[in-house]
């Protein structure tokens, strides 16, 4: 009895070494997951021969600070929210990761300027540019179609419930767009107590015809059941159910709410040199690009545009599916993440206690 | 008698064959068994200390933990650094509400400059950040230059960001200057400090969470109340019939309650909705116009409705087997001495099933009160129980204090409605099963 108990203690012992070329990747599921898969684990896995694991969490940041803070960390990489990384770095639980380790870009630029303006942060390198906006079924609707922010508001115009998501951050913003606020005012007015006044006025002409979702699936759904005409969405699971699906879903670029999202290394990583080789690898040019292949998010690298094709059937242009492409610019917002560290618990207070009442 | 006694002229106390008191050896073979018992239920012990009692005490030790502004921790090794050292020394010098003077600011100054050196000044913002906006990025900013700040601090600070002056943003340190603090707690009632540090309740627009738990107090009684009205002629159903039928029945009651939680919500969401199966069958029979389909879901009816169907096994069971051995001749010993059906029922059949409803009732009230993902999914926005904002604090703002003080205050709600049940009804009535 003892002997086998040594025995397998032992091979167990064994095991865990052999694995040690390992790493686990942890990231939200779905489509989104599925794309990071074929863009980065494959081609790293096959460069180095470290297998990757991935991991599904509804938002990680959450199980990172767990399991951080209790100082027993499984995650080598995760895969978190800008304003989240902003938030987890701050309060010690990442790593903190020198910039000067990240080539240039294909064509050469230097990191610091190949990335948008302030895609890398002390923690987290930033992968893609996902945004919010609103879809409708084209079926619902004959003649006029919606066309704008104001039009999502518009109950007169297009009846019909609505889909939002349950949270202050992108639907004060659209709020406010609707309202006739330029986006590069937005954040400044909502900063004043007049200004999300004004915001929650607006979702209050809208709130008894609100259908409310809170996980990225949602939406789609919502729209494919017929009950809602539009709704708000991430961009990339629109796309999803649109151009993979078929669906008669048509996306409404204007007053598009961008964010940004990325790879960070939870404080304490098992293997943080291969997390890091692996952070590495998949913020380049190249790997970027192949990512954008499978799902609509734009990669954080300038120099990644020209490499991102044909979607996954061979026959989809990805290049105006993303939320960066020029056409899809105008009227669209970038979220100011300081802003939202700096206000989120007062707003979403504010947003709570209003949805609740 | 022991060996003992049969020993000729016994004068001293009873021994027992080898020499010791008889006394001693009874307790000692007492105590063995004891000790034997108790290595029995030791593992069950262990595992209730862990996985219930230390969560629970943890849960406790969270929700007054008051860490942000007063120490952190280092990472990499585990030390633990006391932050704000000097400031907190001044709020301990000075009563709630002092004007901040100089050494006040100095005091900032050099616990900034601290923070930033051991990089721990977002951490302090984000918790002064609780109670006043834009803090975090004033602490952030200010700790950045706050090396470089030279005498008299004061307008030094003020000319870095002129919110410092805020009395509500001193007030907000003061309150974070100890290790411990109700706070939370206060915050869970929707009362807040003013800045002289008097209790007040926050602004009406910021208010919901006594709202919340009222509702989630109200809706779990309604859903109870509504689970026993259903439960309840099911149960007698099942205790009445013969067995091979009632195995039947029993088996549609268990059937749902197999079925995963989140299939059970799912498909009251595909029943329900607006062009659901229920507002299909409707209009197709013309009960309701196209136009007025009925908004039964995201919203407290769904709510009401998903978690009554989802939580009647847990009525049913227990009235069910306080139900069968209820001996059917005293009801009709009361008919036949002349008690309506009525009142057969009342005084006969009901009073004895009280321990089944006691311990029914009892199981889906404390089930539905912290019931989190059927309301999630169902609830809309006026759907929502308390449970829901407890999420929302655990998994999207991250301050877990706050979510451990309203997860403590629906834990009491619970205790203080199990003490009241033992006071009216007694738990020794209770029957589970």
């Amino acid at each position: 009895m003892k002997k086998t108990l040594i025995l397998t203690t032992a091979l167990t012992g064994f095991a865990f070494a052999a694995g040690a070329e390992e790493i686990t990747v942890m990231s939200w599921g779905g489509a989104y997951a599925k794309s990071q898969i074929e863009g980065y684990h494959k081609p790293f896995t096959e460069k180095t021969g470290v297998k990757v694991i991935s991991v599904d969490a509804d938002n990680p940041a959450t199980p990172i600070k767990a399991q951080v803070e209790a100082g027993n960390v499984t995650i080598d990489v995760v895969d978190v929210e800008y304003p989240d990384a902003v938030r987890l770095c701050d309060e010690g639980l990442l790593e903190e990761i020198d910039p000067s380790i990240l080539p240039p870009g294909a064509d050469g630029t230097p990191a610091a300027e190949d990335f948008l303006d302030g895609a890398i942060s002390d923690c987290l390198v930033t992968t893609i540019v996902f945004s919010t906006l609103y879809g409708y079924d084209s079926t619902k609707f004959e003649g006029d179609a919606p066309s704008t922010i104001a039009d999502l508001f518009d109950l007169e115009k297009f009846p019909g419930k609505r889909g939002m998501r349950k949270a202050p951050k992108t639907t004060l913003e659209m709020a406010l767009m609707a309202d006739g606020v330029a986006p590069a005012d937005v954040y400044e007015l909502l900063e004043t107590d007049e200004g999300v006044d004004r915001a929650f006025a607006k979702l209050d002409t809208i709130k008894d015809d609100v259908v409310w979702w809170e996980a990225g699936a949602q939406p789609p759904q919502l729209l494919a059941d017929g009950e809602v005409v539009m709704t708000t969405a991430y961009n990339g699971r629109l796309f999803n159910a649109a151009i993979g699906e078929g669906q008669p879903f048509v996306m409404v670029y204007d007053g598009q709410v961008m964010d940004y999202d990325g790879y960070a290394i939870p404080k304490g990583a098992p293997n943080k040199e291969r997390a890091l080789e692996f952070l590495v690898f998949a913020t380049e040019t190249e790997q970027l690009a192949e990512q954008a292949k499978w799902i609509s998010y734009g990669p954080a690298r300038k120099s990644s545009a020209p490499f991102v094709g044909l979607y996954q059937d061979g026959k989809t242009e990805m290049g105006p599916h993303m939320p960066t492409s020029p056409e899809n610019l105008e009227g669209a917002l970038t979220t100011d993440y300081e802003f939202w560290v700096d206000y989120n618990t007062e707003l979403s207070e504010r947003f709570n206690a209003w949805l609740a009442k | 008698m022991s060996d003992a006694s049969t020993a000729p002229d016994q004068t001293g106390p009873l021994t027992t064959a080898d020499g010791k008191p008889l006394k001693a050896a009874l307790a000692a073979a007492q105590a063995h068994r004891t000790r034997r018992a108790f290595y029995l239920v030791a593992p069950l012990l262990l595992f209730v200390v862990i996985t219930f009692l230390a969560p629970i005490g943890q849960m406790l030790t969270m929700s007054v933990n008051n860490s942000g502004f007063y120490s952190w921790q280092n990472r990499d090794n585990g030390e633990t650094i006391p932050l704000m050292v000097e400031l907190r020394d001044w709020f301990d010098a000075t009563p709630a509400g002092t004007e901040p003077d100089e050494a006040a600011y100095a005091a900032l100054v050099a616990g900034l400059s601290h923070a930033k050196e051991i990089k721990a000044a977002g951490q302090i913002g984000t918790r002064i950040n609780y109670d006043v906006s834009r803090s975090r990025s004033l602490f952030t900013k200010t700790a950045r230059k706050a090396p470089k700040l030279e005498p008299p601090y004061k307008d030094a600070v003020l000319d870095v960001d002129e919110d410092w002056g805020n009395p509500r943003l001193w007030g907000a340190m003061r309150n974070a200057s100890k290790a411990f603090t109700i706070d939370f707690y206060l915050s869970a009632l929707d009362r807040t400090r003013d800045d002289a540090g008097n209790i007040v309740k926050i602004d009406e627009e910021r208010a919901v969470y006594l709202l919340l738990f009222k509702r989630t107090l109200i809706m779990s009684a309604l859903i109870t109340f509504l689970t026993l009205l259903l439960g309840f002629p099911i149960a007698h159903l099942l205790a009445i019939l013969p067995l091979r039928h009632s195995n039947l029945l029993m088996i549609f009651v268990l059937l749902p309650f197999w079925t995963s939680l989140l299939v059970r919500t799912t498909s009251w969401i595909v029943l329900l909705q607006s062009q659901g199966v229920v507002n299909d069958l409707w209009v197709s029979l013309g009960i309701i116009s196209d136009e007025g389909r009925l908004q039964m879901i995201y919203n407290q009816t769904g709510t009401i409705i998903a978690m009554t169907h989802i939580l009647l096994p847990f009525m049913v069971l227990p009235l069910y087997s306080v139900m069968r051995p209820i001996d059917p001749s005293y009801v009709r010993a009361a008919r036949s001495l002349g008690a309506t059906s009525w009142t057969a029922f009342r005084r006969i059949y009901m009073p004895q099933t009280i321990p089944g409803i006691g311990a029914g009732g009892l199981l889906v009230f404390i089930l539905s009160v912290g019931y989190y993902i059927t309301p999630a999914l169902v609830g809309g926005s006026t759907g929502q129980l308390i449970s829901n904002l407890i999420a929302f604090h655990m998994q999207n703002s991250l301050n877990w204090s706050l979510a451990a003080a309203l997860a403590s205050l629906l834990l009491f709600c619970v205790l203080l409605l199990y003490w009241l049940y033992d006071r009216l009804i007694g738990i020794d009535n209770l029957k589970l099963g």
